[in-house]
């Protein structure tokens, strides 16, 4: 019966069949009529089917648990939204300084979206509380050219750069260098923080890194803008000095390398703050700024105007990004990925109803569908960019690391962006396997994963252990953006297998002193491994120490990807030269 | 017959077709003059010697009645409508009034040149001038107008009074001699009594009128009015008269035609006035019997009469509400600004009838055929700075959108969105004219008209008309010419009532909440289409995405509280993008939210829900002195906002000369501004002069209104840099008090 509508509708007009698509913006609620009508017009075969049942035990356990974690995880956002505290805050305020969530709101396009990176970076990481690393970066459009900012929160310590402040400040840069986006440097900082200069001042992924970076950036035309709202000292003067343009607010903007006290201990010349590097001073004399700001807003618009004449439309050649199609919204709400998400990672589920819920009008052509089952492969459109999607239905076979292969170099050849929907927990194991020679077929899968050179970027759903996680694009394998769902888990292992392990190899040794290990002991002993596994494989933290971009809503999944494809979409296309396989 | 068929085909468009077609067939055998034939030419060619709402209202009926158009403009008109409006247009001289509307023989030129035959003067400018009707006439051109001779005898005061006092007409009180020596002018001022009233004995409108309350007062006043009138008018003859201090202004129009026939046409009240000028006309007057009407009527015809008119004139009578006498004040000789009431409840059109009089055919209905359909109003909207005392104010209409016409609504206006109302002529933007079956309809019209008529860009006084409207005494017509000072705790901002003043706040709060959301709605989908494919549409999805929070923003407007007198006040509203796609809106931090729901209907026009209220919004944002002005508009509401811009909105190039707000308050204290832009007419003191608080410093003139800067404190005059002769601009320094 279907079939035969379905020929019938073969010789409907496009007109007719684009009456029938959604448009943007409409609400993504299951519409069972809507998907008939698609397949009675026979033009969207590639529509996934919607694959959950709502009435199963899971997915009602799954809503109320991540109804859990999703409460804990925005308590944990509310801490980091707020800044360095109430008398922090109190007092920037008093300084006619807004915050940097606000710098930023004031920068970017009215009304236009933001992908804030990392917010719970240095969570429970010290013994004091670092909100959001104390620098707030991410990615925004001014006058319609996507920016990096990076944005020192002056109501967390200053300002000062922690080791974690440093690492997120370089992550912020790695991405706009790789994706050529124009930075903005919301300068506010007191410099290093002290006590840890060890940590934070010799290695080579240290401060100095900043600068680096940013001639780097310079000089392969990637625009590097500084706005400075409060002070830059010492290491941080070089933020505007090292910029190709840079702004300076009166009063509150100075930047020197030494500050008045130390001028004081140096010389014996006294000086105050604003005489000795104040917004007059290096606008009118030295030179070291270009814009002179009577106050915040100003300058914040001056720094609107920089991007605005930047001209980024002549130093753009091809790229990924695909040509601009009226993207459907998926069939399926989004929401419902919130109770698709397994918070027992036993607990097997179908990644195409995640896909169903994250591409445009939920329609995905699968690639070799019958072949290595448990990876998942095929192509689809997000909010209308073409993107290779690669996901896990269960553990990886040398059938599926051999497809993962396939479809990368597929995609690696025709530029096709590549998205890892990550919930492994490993390679299959044993003889039969060994023999088959997984490690070969996994090291064609990595091997393909390390050298494609299209935009890849890495969800964790789930699980990710192993060498499941290097298969799968995690973060050694450099994913132009990591996410990771707040029920994942990370680690070599899970932390009940490494108790087994660490468990007999004690045992062993134990057995080998002759020292008697009882049961209780050795439960003991698992206990805390699995407790410790436990703790490290939180989404918090990994995402404290930035192994990730950030944790995300999974219901957020679907925004994220466009923003994200968006973002790396500015790329220069390269061609893939993959190393030796081994065959 | 011809009369006839003229009469039915200006009246078959009315609703009042069959009362007509009752009165015309009356009247078939009525005593009336012979119908001789017209002038040996008709007028196909029409020279309309004045600009603004006037001059594009005469030529409509031109255009109607196949008769060609020409304009003439000064350089400041060159883009007017009433330029576009005409066939053709002449460019007759410079901006001031004096140089260009005023000259006479540039008119005749531009008429020569055209081939006009005839020239409508319209009000003001040159309309009473009998030495333009007489050079029109000795060039061979019509004037549409009365005959010179009575312009003239009207156009003198004092000569009028005479000439009406011995037709019988009653009079006020005065006196109306030649000799005009201040000492005599003080002891025949003695003779009538204070308060009495100084006029100049030329012109009108209003201007150099003054009332005296006591002797003391007498020779400021007086030495005013002469200045006044001599700039003005060019003579300085005054004349005094008793002031009735509860008089009404009622005023009947007639029309005469060149056959020695006059007819009136009702009366109008036009009591309700500003610094004596009208804005609120209706006819006929309310309150009145008909035998009064009658007799008032009478009394306008006689002294029309009197003077042999013909063409459309007005005889103005003060009426003593005490003792319900009426005395003649004067007869303007020129179709009044008022007049459209009159069309509209007599179903004529006044200016169709004196092109056919100018053509020499008699009148085309007799004082018997004359209906009364009604009533209506005319409300005049002005540029002008209420709380500052109703001065003129002068600025581009940025946003101007007139209520739709129809029947019943006429909207009388010479501009259009994006002029510029000038300090060279009357600030008045349009006139808003509406009728109904009796006064009571006419009257919600008029209300709901003024609520939906927006113009932002210049202050207007339409707050003030509707609060003039709404007044329970306005309502029920107990009108008189001190109704404003008599109401005024009722109809100007109450300092000193919180209640009022508490309200106020309220709505101006909730349309700045209003303005929040909507200002949100504009610019995202501004920026969403500006973007329009170059970036994926994700980049300005509404709401805006963050990454576990919703988008804020803080929209700060400042807003001009009429209440708490000085200055502005500072809202700062944090808008709120809810998942929903509505916003909350929230004022501080501890005051209730408001859910605020905008659909974008159009350009300006927005459905706004506002916690479960929903309702039409209009929102007009205009650029100004480094802010973003916005207004809003709905129900009866209009509140202004202005909103620091940034600079890449402003035309400021940045760096050292942007703007701070601060500037504005940048004089040093003591400094007194320009109340208005205009010219300095006299500088009464000299720099490092003592002064009194109170005394008069320098007298400023614009708009031919005088006003007196005085100083705001006792001190000595600083920084006088101002000259008579000189420009000013509206809030420039002119001095500074040291105390």
């Amino acid at each position: 019966m279907l079939r035969l509508l379905g020929r019938r509708a073969a010789s409907a007009t496009s007109a007719e069949l684009t009456r029938w698509r959604i448009r943007p913006g409409t609400d993504s609620k299951p519409d069972p009529l809507r998907i008939l009508r698609g397949l009675q017009k026979g033009f969207c075969v590639s529509v996934l089917p919607d694959g959950i049942d709502r009435n199963s035990e899971a997915f009602s356990s799954n809503s109320v648990a991540m109804e859990g974690i999703l409460s804990d995880l925005r308590s944990h956002i509310k801490k980091v939204l707020v800044g360095g505290g109430e008398e922090a805050v109190k007092r920037n305020r008093t300084r006619n300084k807004l915050l940097p969530r606000e710098r930023i709101d004031r920068l970017l396009d009215p009304g236009s979206s933001f992908l804030e990176l990392s917010q719970l970076a240095g969570h429970e990481l010290y013994e004091e509380p670092l909100p959001s690393g104390g620098i707030i970066t991410g990615i925004g459009p001014i006058h319609g050219h996507l920016c990096m900012f990076m944005a020192n929160d002056p109501t967390v310590k200053g300002g000062t750069y922690y080791p974690i402040t440093i690492k997120k400040h370089l992550r912020a840069q790695e991405i706009a260098a790789r994706c050529r986006l124009p930075c903005i440097y919301l300068v506010d900082s007191g410099g290093a923080y002290l006590p840890k200069q060890s940590e934070v001042f010799p290695d080579k992924e240290n401060f100095g890194r900043v600068f680096y970076n940013e001639s780097v950036m310079s000089s392969e035309g990637i625009p590097q803008i500084a706005v400075v709202l409060g002070s830059c000292t010492a290491g941080g003067a070089y933020i505007p000095a090292m910029a190709d343009e840079s702004v300076m607010v009166k009063g509150n903007g100075t930047i020197f390398l030494a500050g008045p006290p130390l001028v004081k201990a140096a010389t014996g010349e006294e000086v105050s703050a604003e005489d000795l590097g104040g917004a007059e001073v290096h606008c009118n004399v030295s030179g070291v700024s270009d814009y002179f700001a009577q106050d915040e807003l100003h300058g914040l618009s001056i720094g609107r105007n920089i991007v605005k004449n930047l001209h980024m439309a002549a130093k753009l050649q091809g790229g990924f990004g695909s040509e601009n199609v009226e993207c459907k919204e998926p069939v399926y709400d989004v929401n419902e990925l919130r109770s698709i998400a397994p918070v027992d990672h036993k607990q097997q589920f179908d990644v195409r109803s995640i896909i169903a819920r994250i591409v445009d009008g939920s329609e995905f052509d699968e690639f070799k569908k019958q072949y290595g089952t448990t990876l998942v492969t095929g192509f689809a459109r997000i909010y209308g960019q073409t993107v290779g999607i690669i996901g896990n239905n269960g553990i990886l076979f040398n059938e599926s690391a051999l497809k993962g292969a396939h479809f990368i170099e597929l995609c690696s050849q025709r530029k096709i962006p590549l998205v890892f929907l990550q919930n492994i927990t490993g390679f299959m194991v044993g003889s039969r396997s060994e023999a088959n020679g997984i490690a070969k077929s996994g090291a064609k899968m990595v091997m393909a994963v390390s050298c494609a050179k299209v935009p890849k970027i890495t969800i964790i759903t789930g699980a990710s252990f192993g060498a499941g996680n290097y298969a799968m694009c995690g973060r050694s394998y450099s994913p132009d953006f990591l996410f990771m769902w707040p029920n994942a888990r990370i680690g070599v292992m899970g932390g009940p297998q490494a108790a087994g392990v660490l468990s007999q190899i004690e045992r062993a040794t134990k057995k080998r002193q002759g020292i008697k290990w009882t049961e209780e002991d050795e439960e003991e002993f698992k206990k805390k491994t699995v407790d410790a596994y436990e703790r490290e494989a939180s989404p918090y933290f990994s995402t404290a120490r930035l192994w990730d971009d950030g944790v995300i809503d999974p219901s957020d999944t679907r925004k994220v990807l466009g923003l994200c494809l968006s973002a790396a979409s500015n790329r220069p296309l390269e061609d893939t030269r993959f190393g030796v396989f081994r065959m | 017959m011809s009369m006839t068929a003229w009469a039915l085909r200006r009246n078959v468009r009315r609703k009042s077709y069959s009362i007509f077609i009752r009165y015309i067939s009356s009247s078939a055998s009525g005593g009336r003059a012979t119908v001789k034939p017209p002038n040996e030419r008709c007028i196909e060619k029409v020279l309309v010697a004045n600009r603004g709402e006037i001059a594009c209202r005469i030529m409509r009926t031109a255009k109607r009645l196949g008769i060609q158009t020409v304009a003439v403009y000064s350089d400041a008109d060159r883009d007017s409508l009433h330029v576009k409006s005409a066939d053709e247009a002449v460019r007759i001289g410079p901006p001031p009034a004096r140089l260009s509307y005023l000259r006479g023989a540039a008119i005749m030129e531009a008429a020569a040149r055209t081939g006009a035959q005839a020239i409508h003067p319209g009000y003001g400018f040159l309309s009473e001038s009998s030495e333009f009707a007489q050079l029109c006439e000795d060039s061979g051109l019509t004037f549409i107008g009365p005959p010179p001779s009575a312009i003239r005898d009207m156009g003198d005061k004092s000569a009028s009074k005479r000439i009406m006092g011995a037709a019988g007409v009653p009079l006020v009180p005065g006196y109306h001699g030649h000799e005009q020596d201040i000492d005599h002018m003080k002891s025949e001022a003695g003779k009538i009594g204070y308060p009495l009233i100084i006029k100049p004995t030329h012109g009108g409108g209003g201007k150099g009128m003054r009332i005296v309350q006591s002797e003391k007062e007498f020779a400021d006043s007086f030495l005013g009015a002469q200045r006044e009138a001599a700039a003005s008018f060019g003579v300085n003859t005054i004349l005094l008269e008793k002031y009735i201090t509860r008089p009404r202004h009622i005023e009947v129009q007639v029309f005469g035609d060149k056959h020695g026939n006059v007819i009136h046409l009702y009366e109008r009240d036009c009591s309700v006035q500003r610094r004596h000028q009208k804005i609120i006309e209706e006819a006929p007057a309310p309150n009145i019997s008909e035998k009064f009407r009658a007799s008032l009527g009478q009394a306008a015809v006689s002294a029309a009469k009197a003077v042999g008119y013909y063409n459309a004139g007005t005889v103005e009578f003060i009426v003593d509400t005490e003792s319900d006498q009426f005395y003649f004040m004067e007869m303007n000789t020129r179709l009044q600004v008022e007049h459209p009431v009159t069309e509209m409840i007599v179903g004529q059109d006044l200016v169709e009838w004196q092109i056919r009089v100018a053509n020499g055919e008699p009148l085309p209905i007799s004082q018997a055929q004359v209906p009364l359909l009604g009533h209506a109003f005319e409300a005049r909207i002005y540029a002008e700075n209420v709380p500052k005392g109703f001065l003129p104010a002068t600025g581009v209409l940025n946003h101007y959108r007139p209520v739709a016409v129809s029947s019943s609504v006429r909207v009388e206006t010479g501009v259009e969105q994006g002029d510029t109302v000038s300090m060279h002529y009357d600030p008045m933007i349009a006139k808003l004219v509406v009728s109904g079956g009796n006064r009571g309809e006419a009257l919600v019209k008029l209300k709901d008209c003024l609520s939906n008529f927006q113009v932002a860009g210049v202050p207007t006084n339409i707050n003030f008309l509707q609060k003039l409207a709404s007044h329970k005494e306005f309502a029920v017509g107990n009108v008189e010419t001190h109704f404003i000072e008599h109401h005024k705790t009722d109809l100007f901002a109450d300092e000193s009532n919180p209640v009022a003043a508490d309200m106020a706040c309220k709505a101006a709060k909730h349309s700045a909440a209003l303005v929040a959301a909507c200002v949100s709605a504009i610019e995202h989908s501004d920026w969403n289409e500006s973007n329009h494919g170059k970036l994926p549409s994700i980049w300005y999805a509404h709401p805006p995405f963050r990454v576990h929070h919703e988008a804020k923003q803080t929209i700060e407007l400042e807003w001009d509280n009429e209440c708490e007198g000085a200055g502005s006040k500072l809202v700062s509203l944090g808008v709120v993008y809810q998942p929903d796609g509505s916003y909350l809106i929230q004022e501080g931090n501890d005051s209730p939210s408001l859910e605020v729901r905008v659909t974008r209907a159009g350009n300006c026009e927005f459905r706004v829900e506002a916690a479960g209220l929903s309702m039409n919004v209009t929102i007009a944002a205009y650029l100004k002195d480094g802010y973003k002005h916005i207004h809003i508009w709905y129900g009866s509401e209009h509140h202004q906002f202005k909103q620091k811009v940034g600079i890449e909105f402003s035309e400021d190039e940045g760096g050292v000369q942007h703007r701070t707000s601060s500037e504005t308050s940048s004089h040093p204290p003591g400094t007194v501004l320009a109340p208005m832009a205009g010219l300095v007419v006299k500088v009464l003191v000299e720099n490092e002069a003592k002064v009194d608080q109170g005394q008069p410093v320098l007298v400023m003139e614009a708009m031919k209104m005088e006003h007196v800067v005085k100083a705001p404190s006792s001190g000595s005059i600083q920084d006088l840099k101002v000259k008579a002769g000189q420009q000013v601009s509206d809030g420039s320094a002119l001095f500074r008090i040291k105390g």
